[in-house]
């Protein structure tokens, strides 16, 4: 294995790392015998919410109004995504066509 | 009973299947277009097993960041994960053996299936494993043939908008499936409040405890007029 292949490997081992102990940790905090405060119950619940709308703005986070082409490709296709989930609710129709149409707005029509 | 909650399990995982083949054929096909083959998309698939993660971790790869850069930039793309298990504690109580991986395996969209309420005649236990399980192994194929896919001289830039789709797709399911839509306004405006402020690289973490502060000060000012009503 060449050098930056190890760090290559190491640096996966440490993506792996750190997700787990994520993943992991509310569990070792709030183990099988307690019970769970109230707080955390609640805000279990409205959490996911409230993260899905973070993940949405941080996907976009490096999209520029200001500097051509004006964020159109992703304004247009997040609403292509909107609108054919509301249409048919289908997962994977609304991932695919939203990406096809990013697809060929960013290659064709604002290269 | 053992079939059926294999049956409800698989059917149930369905639009996770399609979503995951497509998000993780682009994986693929980025890595390996930035000079990393199938193995490492597998190795990635299997030991991180974290969508959007994986995609930053490309440019992690290719950029030959530090070890202590990549420790913090998973922290700040995944700390949403201690937030969903905040939200699974008491589901996955008394789950046994399986718990390790129910808990390796808690993506965003396992995740949207197993916190839901279960499905009527299923076996908790064993239908949120196998959801896991099914959800990791489309994750997988998907990354594995995008990695051999990338070879082919085809333009995919543009692919990892896939992942924003994603995303913009459970948001839409998820306002669709409550009338509260107080918390989901919260993130997007917390999120946007924080990226003005704190810019694209850094605004992750701040974001996280805003959200975290404001819905913990709505649940206590939603209590204290609960009590007034009294």
């Amino acid at each position: 294995m060449q050098r930056t292949e190890l760090h290559a490997a190491a640096l996966i081992a440490v993506m792996a790392l750190v997700t787990a102990v994520l993943r992991f940790l509310p569990f070792l905090i709030f183990g099988e015998n307690r019970e769970t405060p109230a707080l955390i119950t609640h805000l279990g619940k409205v959490l996911p919410y409230a993260i899905m709308g973070m993940l949405v703005v941080y996907c976009l986070k490096n999209v520029s109004l200001l500097q051509s082409p004006h964020a159109l490709p992703e304004l247009l296709g997040c609403a292509t995504v909107v609108l054919l989930h509301l249409w048919k609710r289908n997962t994977l129709l609304s991932i695919s066509g939203g990406t096809a149409l990013y697809m060929l707005l960013v290659q064709v029509i604002f290269p | 009973m053992k079939r059926h909650t294999l049956k409800t399990a698989f059917l149930d995982t369905l639009p996770v299947m399609t979503g995951y083949l497509f998000l993780g054929f682009g994986f693929g096909i980025i890595l390996q277009q930035n000079g990393y083959g199938v193995l490492w998309a597998l190795a990635m698939s299997l030991f991180i097993y974290a969508g959007s993660m994986q995609y930053v971790g490309v440019g992690l790869l290719t950029g030959g960041a530090s070890l202590a850069a990549a420790a913090l930039t998973t922290l700040m793309v995944n700390a949403r994960h201690l937030f969903y298990g905040i939200s699974m504690i008491d589901t996955y109580k008394g789950t046994g053996k399986r718990k390790p991986y129910l808990i390796f395996a808690l993506t965003d969209e396992t995740y949207s299936l197993v916190s839901r309420k279960l499905p009527e005649g299923v076996e908790k236990t064993a239908y949120c494993f196998l959801v896991s399980l099914f959800d990791q192994c489309y994750w997988v194929a998907g990354s594995a043939v995008g990695a051999l896919a990338g070879k082919l001289p085809l333009d995919f830039t543009g692919i990892d908008f896939a992942l924003t789709a994603l995303f913009v797709t459970i948001f839409v399911e998820q306002w669709l499936s409550t009338k509260n839509h107080l918390p989901a306004l919260v993130g997007v405006g917390s999120a946007v409040l924080c990226l003005v402020i704190f810019g694209a690289v850094n605004f992750l973490i701040p974001t996280m405890i805003l959200i975290a502060a404001i819905l913990i000060m709505l649940q206590k000012t939603g209590k204290e007029e609960t009590h007034a009503a009294h």
